[in-house]
């Protein structure tokens, strides 16, 4: 069902953890679905994405699609990771399964919502970057439970 | 090809070598129709009674109460659909559980669409059906009560006999899809005073493509299939005679092993809950600890998504499966693990384990270790475990 590339990145997923101290962080999709995704960006005086790192919860193609986008920002100026689309990502992994492209979009999303959070931290307007739509805690009231 | 564990037969069983055998010289030797008059017509015709025979004896049902089919799915259709068809007169109302496999859940909403009106009874926590609910649902114009006898994700066995019972005593149709519970529990139609039964050959070590329904005599019930004469006029088609020999085969290798199968996979089933709840935090068991089918294991893990998980257990080649939604094709996961109340994260990292009979203790041992381990990784990658752990320790802070 999944392209090679998916499967390599699924295995072997690059940029995968946390940065301390995060220039941005930005988290995408809610538990409901069944995938969240979680970027975090180091971004140098230059506005170079210097280090990216994920998390995510979800599927084969969620994990492939969350380490795609970040080696496809990773060492860009911000605007060029802008332009990074989820189409782009689809296309560097060989192609995604119909019912996995929202993966794909998701982790377009993500990379968004941590240049969202950066921009406001910084006071900056990022051009065509618009608030985050989804939101991690959209849909969540009811899922906390203890066991 | 490469050695595996298999446990997935719930979803489907290795065909075994004496029904193969017994199944082959129905393809190349006595080929005949059995509806023909020479002799290779009348063996087949003969290996067919043999076969309704071996299954009518092992439910306690008479011979002409048994109907071949092409499966379980199409005895649930035919069970549903013809029922609603002979009695529509009667009423047109139905009573299933909200736990039902999609072959009767989605022949509900076909017949919602066509007239009929379907309640859904609810089930506990651990899948048990709320009988009084179900009860409490019994109408003036309800023709039929369908529920499974044990449930396919997490094993649950439901309160058949009393089912049966409550129908009886209201003079409405009991159906019960017992695709999973067929070859593994003991079943006797008149003791649970069961009208409707649909079994499946492929999950007891028989071939795929023929199952049977149990319809109880004196029961209306419309033809599925107009044509021939075959089974009684009501599912005219010659008849899957290798096929059906296979069932037959199958079913009496299954009730002559049933008691000692059940008893050694109820121990293996609980070695490996037993193991997992020890060794691999955040878990959670669903079904019923005890009403629960001797091969059923199903676990939700905390904070992983069921998909990676089957992914990384097919690279250590276990075969599993899950109720996560992205292995339903859908956004939602598994209508079964909702109904017995989990939050949707959780339904989302589910795991089915389920035995057979060449399951040993040792591959299950090699699938709590392969399991210990991916549950770490797929944790250490997921931002909810992040979360959790960030907010368990600054509450340990406070």
């Amino acid at each position: 069902m999944y392209s090679e590339k998916v499967m390599d990145h699924f295995q072997n997923p690059r940029n995968m953890g946390e940065i301390e101290d995060a220039s941005g962080v930005g988290t995408v999709g809610n538990a409901r679905c069944g995938d969240i995704m979680r970027i975090y960006l180091d971004i140098d005086e230059n506005q170079i994405i210097r280090d990216v790192k994920f998390k995510t919860f979800g599927c084969g193609a969620a994990v492939a699609t969350s380490s795609m986008a970040t080696e496809l920002v990773k060492g860009r100026h911000i605007k060029e990771a802008m332009q990074i689309t989820n189409k782009a990502v689809a296309e560097a992994l060989d192609g995604l399964p119909p019912v996995k492209m929202h993966c794909s979009l998701l982790a377009e999303e993500a990379i968004h919502a941590a240049l969202w959070d950066y921009a406001k931290k910084h006071d900056i307007t990022i051009e065509g970057l618009e608030k985050p739509k989804s939101d991690i805690h959209e849909g969540e009231e009811e899922e906390e439970e203890e066991y | 090809m490469k050695p595996f564990i298999y446990l997935d037969n719930a979803a489907t069983t290795k065909t075994a070598k004496e029904v193969v055998d017994a199944m082959l010289p129905y393809f190349t030797e006595q080929f005949g129709n059995p509806s023909s008059i020479y002799s290779i017509g009348a063996a087949a015709k003969e290996a067919v009674s043999g076969a309704r025979q071996t299954i009518a004896r092992s439910l306690g049902a008479k011979d002409n109460e048994i109907y071949f089919t092409a499966g379980g799915s199409e005895a649930d259709n035919w069970a549903l659909k013809a029922t609603a068809e002979a009695y529509a007169a009667k009423g047109r109302h139905i009573i299933t559980s909200a736990i039902e496999h999609h072959a009767v859940l989605h022949t509900c909403q076909y017949l919602e669409k066509n007239g009929y009106e379907v309640t859904y009874v609810g089930v506990d926590e651990n899948g048990i059906l709320k009988v009084d609910e179900l009860e409490a649902a019994i109408r003036e114009d309800t023709i039929l009560i369908s529920v499974m006898f044990a449930n396919n994700e997490i094993g649950t066995i439901q309160p058949i006999e009393r089912i049966g019972e409550i129908a009886k005593e209201h003079g409405i149709l009991f159906h019960t899809d017992a695709v999973q519970a067929y070859g593994q529990l003991p079943i006797d139609v008149d003791r649970y005073h069961i009208d409707m039964l649909s079994a499946s050959g492929h999950k007891l070590n028989g071939p795929k493509g023929i199952g049977f329904i149990y319809i109880r005599k004196g029961v209306k019930i419309r033809s599925l299939i107009h044509g021939g004469g075959q089974e009684r006029a009501r599912r005219a088609g010659t008849e899957n005679v290798p096929g059906i020999v296979g069932l037959g085969v199958a079913a009496a290798r299954a009730v002559e092993r049933m008691e000692e199968k059940a008893a050694k996979e109820t121990k293996l089933r609980d070695y490996l809950i037993g193991r997992i709840e020890e060794e691999v935090p955040y878990c959670r068991l669903n079904g019923d600890r005890q009403r629960r089918l001797p091969n059923n294991v199903n676990f939700s893990f905390r904070f992983v998504e069921g998909e990676s998980l089957l992914i990384m257990l097919d690279m250590e080649g276990i075969c599993a499966s899950s109720g996560s939604a992205c292995t339903s094709g859908s956004l939602d996961p598994s209508h079964v693990l909702l109904a017995i109340g989990l939050p949707h994260e959780i339904a989302h990292g589910s795991l089915r384990l389920t035995l057979g009979e060449d399951t040993t203790r040792e591959e299950l041992d090699t699938v709590v270790e392969a399991v210990k381990k991916i549950v770490e990784r797929l944790r250490a990658m997921s931002p909810l475990y992040e979360d959790f752990v960030r907010n368990g320790k600054a509450r340990s802070q406070i």
